[in-house]
């Protein structure tokens, strides 16, 4: 039997402003346990939380580059539960009056275009870290990540595989990154994800069982988590067997998920609005004022490149991804113009030789945009060959150097001087009377191997253009 | 009755309360006093009210995301029943 695979995520990211959500605690990262909270965060009673402009101002630009609604009047309601992550007995969160709703982004996979829908964008605190004892049955709370806003994305259970949801999750996260709002770092738990995902018999309406999983900290974690489970609810479903919904957690490194046990019996987190928050109201100016501050995003920049430059939709995908690796395109487009060999040495030598990161950190690379551009030209203009600007390349990557400095130190220029050449041509003509012989008698073939020596004597500097018409020519004399 | 025996056992769940029979008798009989007091409230005619959710008719209560100064965690951690000078110790949970 073929079953039909509906995923949808849930993507939690966390928000880069400087305080916490409704008090003036800093967010900032890796402080000592406990030592940025505050009454409000630390759940005292009789507090009043105050609610940070700024997260409404990021999560309408979120809203506005996801082709969302946003609800004129939204509210923060109480998700109620224990857990001693959670100091106050609650999550202040949203409802059923989120900020914004019915939104969409579009996906490309197998060179298809596909548009997945958002079903809502809330608003809402993060909890704090726990830390579990090795040996004691101890548990350590740390407050200090408790009520960092968050918002969490909703998406329709529109994706048929694996690939399309890292595709999907890959461009909520670049999207993020292009508006500024998040830093999306997954291994510091800046940007987290769930997955909701069933199997059904192809043709059938009604949704099968879910499973949620959790704890997938990388995007190819999440692709493998969502392959093992696959699997594992196809074997159940084809011996006839039920999948039970349950929250897994996805053990990376035995490459299974397990049973989590539930927060919560039955999930009833008996919400309701919270009375020490007010509505949130947000008016057209509000909205106008944020669409104006919306930088270029990824899908447009792509479409640019695609329009403009002429690259092709791979090329403009895999260079307008991240933010930083476009910037550097188009700062070393200032310095060579074909698009299409730029891209090409971005893609491959580039990324290749690139050992700083992903392609978010390429503004720690030593070759700046500049630099290679100034090394392509040099391709362009014939001063050196394909092959060499590849060595000069290396070069460039771990020292640091200009392309021309490098050139000039180590004597690369390709040798376009005639007369240096032809004495060569004439000495390895001499060497080898034979090879002459085999030539001048119909044998052309043999021009591979003087070409080849020449490359040799000059270490591939020769340019081998020049190098095959002064041998066409000396030969025939 | 308005609520049964086993939602009073699952509201104290919830709650993390451990209430004997005796007490869920009792709380029985107050809780569905309570209960009936605000179904009273059903008895006004609300088609086309909006919900109120807030007793003060105020939106859009704000702060500029400023940092202001935490607490010393010495203090942070003063209120809880057990804490080793960096974190609350809690009962492992996982």
């Amino acid at each position: 039997m073929e079953f039909e695979i509906v995923i949808g995520l849930e993507v939690h990211a966390q928000l880069k402003t400087n305080t916490k959500i409704f008090c003036g605690c800093t967010t900032s990262f890796g402080a000592a346990p406990n030592s940025h909270t505050c009454p409000v965060c630390l759940g005292m009673p009789g507090v009043l939380p105050v609610l940070n402009k700024q997260v409404v101002d990021y999560s309408i630009r979120m809203a506005l580059a996801t082709n969302c609604e946003i609800n004129r009047t939204n509210q923060f309601a109480r998700k109620n539960y224990f857990y001693p992550d959670l100091p106050k007995g609650y999550q202040v969160s949203q409802f059923d009056l989120p900020i914004a709703e019915h939104g969409w982004v579009k996906i490309e996979v197998e060179d298809e275009s596909k548009k997945i829908g958002l079903t809502r964008i809330h608003m809402e605190e993060d909890a704090g870290k726990l830390v579990h004892d090795e040996r004691e049955p101890k548990s350590y709370v740390d407050l200090n990540r408790t009520a960092v806003p968050l918002i969490e994305i909703v998406s329709e259970p529109d994706l048929r595989s694996p690939e399309e949801a890292v595709a999907y999750l890959k461009k909520i996260h670049s999207i993020l990154r292009y508006l500024d709002i998040c830093d999306g770092n997954m291994q510091e738990g800046s940007f987290r994800c769930d997955a909701n995902i069933s199997l059904r018999p192809h043709g059938q309406k009604e949704l099968g069982t879910r499973t949620e999983l959790k704890n997938m900290n990388s995007f190819r974690n999440v692709q493998r988590a969502l392959e093992y489970e696959i699997r594992r609810q196809r074997d159940l479903l084809l011996e006839g067997e039920e999948v039970v919904q349950a929250t897994l957690l996805w053990d990376p490194d035995r490459n299974v998920t397990s049973s989590m046990r539930s927060k919560e019996e039955a999930h009833d987190y008996r919400y309701f609005p919270d009375p020490d928050l007010v509505p949130i109201v947000i008016d057209e100016e509000w909205i106008e004022t944020a669409r104006a501050s919306l930088p270029e995003l990824p899908g447009q920049r792509k479409q640019r490149f695609m329009e403009e430059l002429g690259l092709p939709a791979y090329d403009a995908e895999v260079l307008t991804a991240a933010k930083e690796l476009a910037d550097y395109f188009e700062a070393a487009l200032l310095g060579y113009d074909n698009a299409k060999k730029l891209s090409n040495w971005i893609m491959t030598e580039l990324m290749r030789e690139f050992k700083g990161g992903g392609p978010e950190d390429i503004a720690a690379c030593k070759v700046s945009p500049a630099n290679l551009a100034a090394l392509l030209t040099m391709v362009q203009k014939g001063t050196i060959s394909g092959k060499i600007a590849k060595t000069v390349f290396s070069d460039m990557m771990e020292s640091g150097k200009e392309a021309e400095a490098i050139v000039k130190e180590k004597n690369l220029s390709q040798m376009s001087d005639e007369g240096d050449l032809v004495r060569i041509v004439q000495e390895i003509m001499a060497d080898n009377p034979e090879q002459v012989e085999q030539f001048r008698d119909g044998k052309t073939k043999v021009m591979g191997f003087f070409v080849g020596q020449l490359m040799k004597k000059t270490k591939g500097q020769a340019n081998p253009q020049m190098a095959n018409e002064l041998f066409q020519k000396e030969l025939t004399k | 009755m308005k609520i049964s025996h086993d939602e009073i056992r699952h509201v104290a769940k919830l709650a993390r309360l451990e209430l004997s029979s005796a007490e869920i008798e009792s709380m029985a009989g107050q809780l569905d006093g309570i209960l009936g007091y605000v179904d009273k409230l059903s008895e006004i005619e609300t088609e086309g009210v909006k919900p109120t959710t807030h007793a003060l008719s105020i939106y859009n209560a704000f702060r500029e995301d400023i940092v202001t100064e935490s607490l010393p965690r010495e203090e942070a951690l003063k209120n809880g029943p057990l804490q080793n000078g960096e974190a609350f110790v809690v009962p492992k949970v996982i």
